[in-house]
């Protein structure tokens, strides 16, 4: 009986401190999140999304240059980024299957995916900006593309490699070249996944700010030229939350409620899309 | 006339450094089902997959000997595509394609780029007809395959090899995955089709070799034990592993 009571209460003692644990994990979330809800959400307005900066120290003004950098900044991210991802995991799962080179790349895109975004930011800085002379939204939108390319090349290596392999060798036996499988098989049975793979990898891209710092910098101004510096949200939320004003800071905290909002939305979206197909095929 | 379509000469094959088929000879006749059967691993699914050289999707996999198709040498060809086309193949479990119906079935017929709307239909429609699929479907050809039963969904993989109007069907135990009367429509589809070409079929179920076929072949340790008309085979057989193995004693 002793053993017993000593068992049980082991038990709740370990009982109590997983729960706290977890409780003490998610504190902090919820406190961040909150925080951000209570004071970003009452710092949004309209102006924000539609007006220029002003000088410092001057009322008004907002983030529209800001919003469109960020939004041409990650397009062409996008653009370059989910490409090579796309065909590099295509590469490890149809073509190089079980090869030594397609083992090694796939190892190394898990190395890839952990390396510090300040890192890739410093990286670009030696091979773009310092050869161009200045910094570019070209630079900013490469740099990204370097941290989104091994996050969805896994996703397409594992998604690729869930369809089914007789599915592969019915389009082979009805004498499909292997080009046809992929595009017209291979990815249509992994459409969700892919689908998935591509809005995680843009969350993840989403919110970076350190590579951003040296690649596409800032501007006071709206600025569409690729080849020169742009503003973008997350580089803007930085200066205005360092800043020594106190409506700048009122829109750095709408500026990371918006962000963050999109980055929460990418990600459950993904979770749904991940759910559906599954419940699609049980 | 040859009635022979394919004839095996001399085939040996091999994974890698490891033989699998020893100096098979062989020959299949025309416009009849022939049965592979014997225990697993004897190499009859191995033998099946060298017809349309399924092989070559591997690497390290090695063919010796010939297979003599219209008299040319089914190894030796270079456009393995074109040789899938007039071969085709049926596997273990339903493989339909993440498409529509319709689309499962025309898909061979537009990989040889028939594009022409009515004449795709047309041969759709034939195709099902053959597979004995139609009536089932043909209000719901555009819905996603995926809807299908089993038995429907290999009915319509039947399909979709059929409408290429193969000289062969290459079938790789085709019921193991279903249930027995979507089996029983399979056999007789099988039994049907050989009126418009030629069947061999991989099955560990040799109630099934004894139903569906008209020569039986029977492998063991990858060699050709005994191949004779499916009647004699079983009634007759002239090996003593044949008649140990079809009667149960061993497999």
């Amino acid at each position: 009986m002793d053993n017993l009571k000593k068992r049980e209460l082991v038990s709740k003692i370990f009982i109590f401190i997983s729960t706290f644990t977890a409780i003490l994990g998610l504190f902090w979330l919820v406190f961040i999140l909150s925080d951000l809800l209570i004071k970003g959400a009452a710092s949004i307005n309209w102006s924000l999304f539609v007006d220029d900066f002003v000088p410092p120290g001057l009322p008004g003004g907002g983030m529209k240059p800001a919003f469109i950098g960020q939004l041409i900044i990650v397009s062409i991210a996008v653009l370059i980024g989910i490409p090579i991802g796309l065909l590099g995991g295509t590469y490890i799962a149809e073509y190089g299957r079980n090869s030594k080179s397609a083992k090694f790349i796939s190892m190394l895109s898990d190395l890839a995916t952990s390396i510090p975004s300040i890192v890739v930011g410093t990286f670009v800085y030696a091979v773009v900006v310092k050869p161009m002379g200045h910094f570019s939204a070209l630079a900013g939108s490469f740099a990204l593309a370097i941290i989104m390319i091994p996050v969805m090349l896994k996703t397409t290596e594992n998604m690729l490699k869930l369809v089914p392999w007789n599915l592969r060798e019915a389009a082979f036996a009805l004498g499909t070249p292997y080009y046809k499988v992929i595009f017209q098989i291979v990815y249509k049975s992994a459409l969700t996944g892919l689908l998935t793979g591509t809005i995680l990898s843009i969350a993840r891209i989403a919110g970076e700010t350190a590579p951003l710092l040296f690649t596409s910098l800032n501007n006071s101004f709206l600025s569409c030229n690729l080849t020169q510096p742009m503003a973008s949200l997350t580089v803007t939320i930085y200066r205005y939350a360092m800043g020594p004003y106190d409506n700048w800071h009122t829109m750095a905290w709408a500026a990371s409620f918006v962000i963050t909002a999109f980055i929460l939305i990418l990600t459950i979206i993904s979770r749904i899309l991940v759910k559906w197909r599954y419940s699609k095929n049980g | 006339m040859d009635e022979y379509i394919l004839k095996v000469k001399k085939l040996n094959f091999y994974y890698g450094k490891k033989q699998v088929l020893f100096d098979i000879d062989m020959n299949i006749e025309k416009n009849c089902v022939t049965a592979l059967i014997g225990p697993s691993g004897c190499g009859k699914t191995t033998f099946l997959r060298c017809f349309n050289r399924m092989h070559d999707l591997y690497k390290g996999n090695r063919y010796e000997g010939e297979i003599l198709y219209n008299n040319t040498d089914i190894l030796k060809i270079k456009d393995s595509i074109k040789l899938r086309s007039k071969i085709g193949m049926v596997f273990q479990s339903p493989t339909p394609f993440p498409m529509s119906i319709f689309d499962n079935v025309a898909y061979g017929l537009r990989l040889k780029g028939i594009k022409n709307r009515a004449e795709l239909s047309d041969r759709v429609e034939d195709a099902l007809i053959k597979a004995a699929l139609w009536e089932e479907v043909k209000d719901r050809l555009s819905a996603s395959s995926s809807g299908l039963s089993g038995g429907q969904q290999q009915r319509l993989v039947i399909a979709r090899a059929l409408a290429v109007e193969p000289d062969i069907l290459l079938f790789d135990e085709p019921t193991s995955a279903l249930d027995p009367i979507a089996t029983s429509k399979i056999e007789e589809l099988m039994i049907a089709l050989k009126k418009i070409t030629t069947i061999i079929v991989v099955t560990h179920n040799m109630q099934q070799a004894a139903r569906v076929s008209d020569f039986t072949a029977f492998f063991y340790l990858g060699r050709l034990i005994e191949f004779n008309k499916t009647e004699e085979f079983f009634t007759r057989p002239k090996s003593k592993q044949t008649e140990d193995y079809i009667t149960g004693k061993f497999g």
